[in-house]
């Protein structure tokens, strides 16, 4: 036996999960609540002696670890016109793993920079105009970004011909300036590798530190990488496989949390019918989308504002004011949870569905229509996904749904929106185990096992 | 010096041949092109315009919507700050035989800079791009 510890740092709960990668199989997996404020290893030991009662092994040698305590890796990402290089930006940061706090584009104003202050990012990455393209706007920030009362690691990914200058000009305030390539090199073309590769290289040397999860890199190897990060990981693994093992195939996973829904897009998204023109930014096979104003708990209320109270209170069914209180009770205990059938519980089950529907939807492309007089021509912006045979639910809302069948049903193609590209005909799966996180960790250097283990956990449903 | 200009055919025209063949001359030229290809909204042309910092936008139009697909685009680079970009359009901008003369005032006075009639050369608008560009 070959025992290995995947431990993921979450906001709420340390996750761990023992793994013996020479059969290879799943030994177990528990949890405790995070410690970041005193000490990081006391919630880490705690659910490790769990894992001890379940297991009978209390050595482990061999530990990786992500995390997302301490707020996650915050990032602010700055661009020119917002739909180019500030939208390429975002989807830089955002796989990289990173949770956005806010985007800013054109040039920054004095209240803008006051608010970046406050909002104090971990990494703030600063792009604008195409390789080549605008100086003006982009200098201007610049000089702006000298008179923040803050520092921290800044990324700079813009227009390449002033990346000198800029350098120039931030350092001689202060600024650590990291240089990666330009996010958006030619018009509408992403290019985030670079990017990205660096924002993870700053996660190791500095947020990890900064965040004061160091304490625990004695008793681990190091912290990783961000959690969400170690999510694409596994999705990616687990579409296209490896050397040593096929890959299912194009997958979209979506992850309902408390406060935010993740989707994680695992496919090429080229149209799928003739006739079809691609429009706008280029989109990444690899994708990662967050929304903020989707969650089971923290963001019930914006979640609520989505579809409307009275929609909510028929699809329950209740009345309007029923669930107006049970928001407001929620709102004082949001940690209150429960697993018999009840309001709340069906409360948590339509927001978890309401969560997978508009997430998906954001997340997937759109078609739009042009009728001309020789004939009809579609323009695609975005990814489509209709072809997509795989549907993954994750998180706890989804984990302990009533009925998940139905809940992940809310990320399939609607004859009724006919316009937005999601998957036509899905298998659904859920992640019930909860390992896709300790997967990715642990396919850094068991492809193959990570492989395996999550065909085998990952159920159909 | 390099001028960089931004190059497309507007609204939804799908007609993209011209547009390879004037990337391919206004590349030879020495211009850097900002190619969006068939089927470009003024929003796109606008936003790329910014974007790459561009002191000319070449709009073409061969389905004969041309007058209706280049209305507000001048006040909308005014709107975001480019009102200096010159603007020109070419192709075949309007449906039928309408005399060009008439095309031509229709467009200056929608605030486009130079106007070419069905067939022009991109020669032509090479050497005026050139002149028009150099006192910027
Ligand atoms: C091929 C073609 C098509 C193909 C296009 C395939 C493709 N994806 O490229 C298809 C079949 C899809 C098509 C569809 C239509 N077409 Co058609 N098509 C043609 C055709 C036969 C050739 C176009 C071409 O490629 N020419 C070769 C290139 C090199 O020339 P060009 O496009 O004119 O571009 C040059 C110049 O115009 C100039 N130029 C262009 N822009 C600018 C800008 C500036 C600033 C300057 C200086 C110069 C300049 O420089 C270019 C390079 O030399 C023309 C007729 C013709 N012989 O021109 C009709 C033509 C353009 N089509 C026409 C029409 C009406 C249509 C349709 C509306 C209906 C139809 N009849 O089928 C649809 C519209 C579809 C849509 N939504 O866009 C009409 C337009 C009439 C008008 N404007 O008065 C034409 C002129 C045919 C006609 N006489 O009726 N078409």
């Amino acid at each position: 036996m070959k025992p290995i510890l995947c431990i993921d740092f979450g906001s709420t709960y340390t996750k761990v999960v023992g793994i013996d990668v020479d059969e290879p199989r799943i030994l177990g997996r528990t949890q405790s609540f995070t410690t970041v404020k005193e000490d990081i290893n006391i919630g880490l030991e705690k659910a490790i002696e769990k894992l001890a009662t379940m297991t009978g092994i209390s050595e482990w040698p061999v530990r990786y670890a992500c995390s997302s305590a301490a707020g996650g890796l915050k990032m602010i990402a700055i661009g020119l016109v917002p739909q180019l290089t500030m939208e390429a930006a975002k989807r830089a940061a955002l796989s990289a793993g990173a949770k956005i706090l806010k985007t800013y584009s054109y040039e920054l104003n004095e209240s803008e920079l006051e608010e970046i202050a406050k909002l104090k990012p971990d990494i703030l990455l600063f792009t604008g105009g195409i390789d080549g393209g605008n100086q003006k706007v982009v200098l201007h920030n610049a000089h702006q970004l000298t008179k923040l009362t803050i520092r921290c690691p800044l990324v700079y990914a813009g227009n390449k011909a002033i990346r000198d200058q800029v350098k120039t000009i931030l350092s001689e305030h202060d600024w650590k300036v990291h240089v990666a390539d330009n996010v958006m090199p030619v018009l509408n073309e992403l290019k985030i590798d670079s990017a990205r590769a660096l924002i993870r290289d700053i996660f190791l040397e500095h947020i990890v530190v900064a965040k004061g999860l160091s304490k625990v890199q004695s008793t681990i190897d190091n912290i990783l990488m961000p959690t969400p990060s170690a999510v694409l990981l596994a999705a990616e693994l687990l579409a296209y496989g490896h050397i040593g093992g096929k890959g299912i195939g194009e997958l979209l996973i979506v992850d309902v949390g408390g406060a935010t829904t993740d989707v994680h897009s695992v496919a090429e998204g080229h149209p799928t019918q003739s006739n079809v023109l691609m429009k706008g930014l280029s989109d990444l096979k690899i994708k990662r989308t967050v929304e903020g104003d989707l969650g089971a708990r923290y963001s019930l209320p914006s979640l609520v504002e989505v579809v409307g109270i009275e929609g909510i209170a028929a699809t329950i069914p209740t009345s309007v004011e029923v669930v107006h209180q049970i928001l407001k009770d929620l709102e004082a205990h949001p940690e209150s949870f429960v697993s018999e059938p009840g309001l709340l519980k069906t409360l948590d089950d339509v927001a978890a569905e309401i969560a997978v529907k508009e997430s998906v939807t954001r997340h997937a492309g759109t078609l739009e229509v042009h009728y001309t007089p020789f004939g009809t021509i579609y323009q695609q912006t975005g990814k489509d996904l209709s072809h997509v045979h795989h549907v993954i639910g994750t998180g706890g809302p989804l984990i302990y749904h009533h009925n998940i069948r139905s809940a992940l049903r809310a990320a399939q193609y609607d004859p009724k929106n006919p316009f937005s590209l999601k998957p036509t005909a899905p298998h659904y799966y859920l992640d019930k185990q909860y390992i896709l996180a300790a997967m990715g960790l642990l396919s850094i250097h068991y492809p193959k096992q990570a492989l395996t283990l999550m065909k085998e956990a990952i159920i159909e449903v | 010096m390099s001028h960089t200009i931004v190059l497309g055919v507007i609204g939804a025209d799908v007609h993209a041949v011209g547009n390879k063949i004037l990337h391919y001359a206004y590349t030879q030229a020495g211009f850097f092109v900002v190619n969006l290809g068939v089927m470009v909204s003024q929003e796109e042309f606008v936003q790329a315009a910014i974007e790459s910092e561009a002191k000319a936008i070449v709009v073409s139009s061969l389905y004969g919507h041309g007058e209706i697909d280049c209305r507000g685009l001048r006040e909308k680079c005014i709107e975001a700050g480019l009102e200096n970009i010159k603007l020109y359009a070419g192709g075949n901008l309007v449906v039928g035989k309408t005399p060009f003369k008439e095309v031509e005032e229709k467009f200056i006075a929608m605030g486009f800079d130079r106007v070419y009639p069905p067939g022009t050369d991109p020669k032509t608008s090479v050497d005026d791009i050139n002149k028009d560009l150099a006192s910027l």
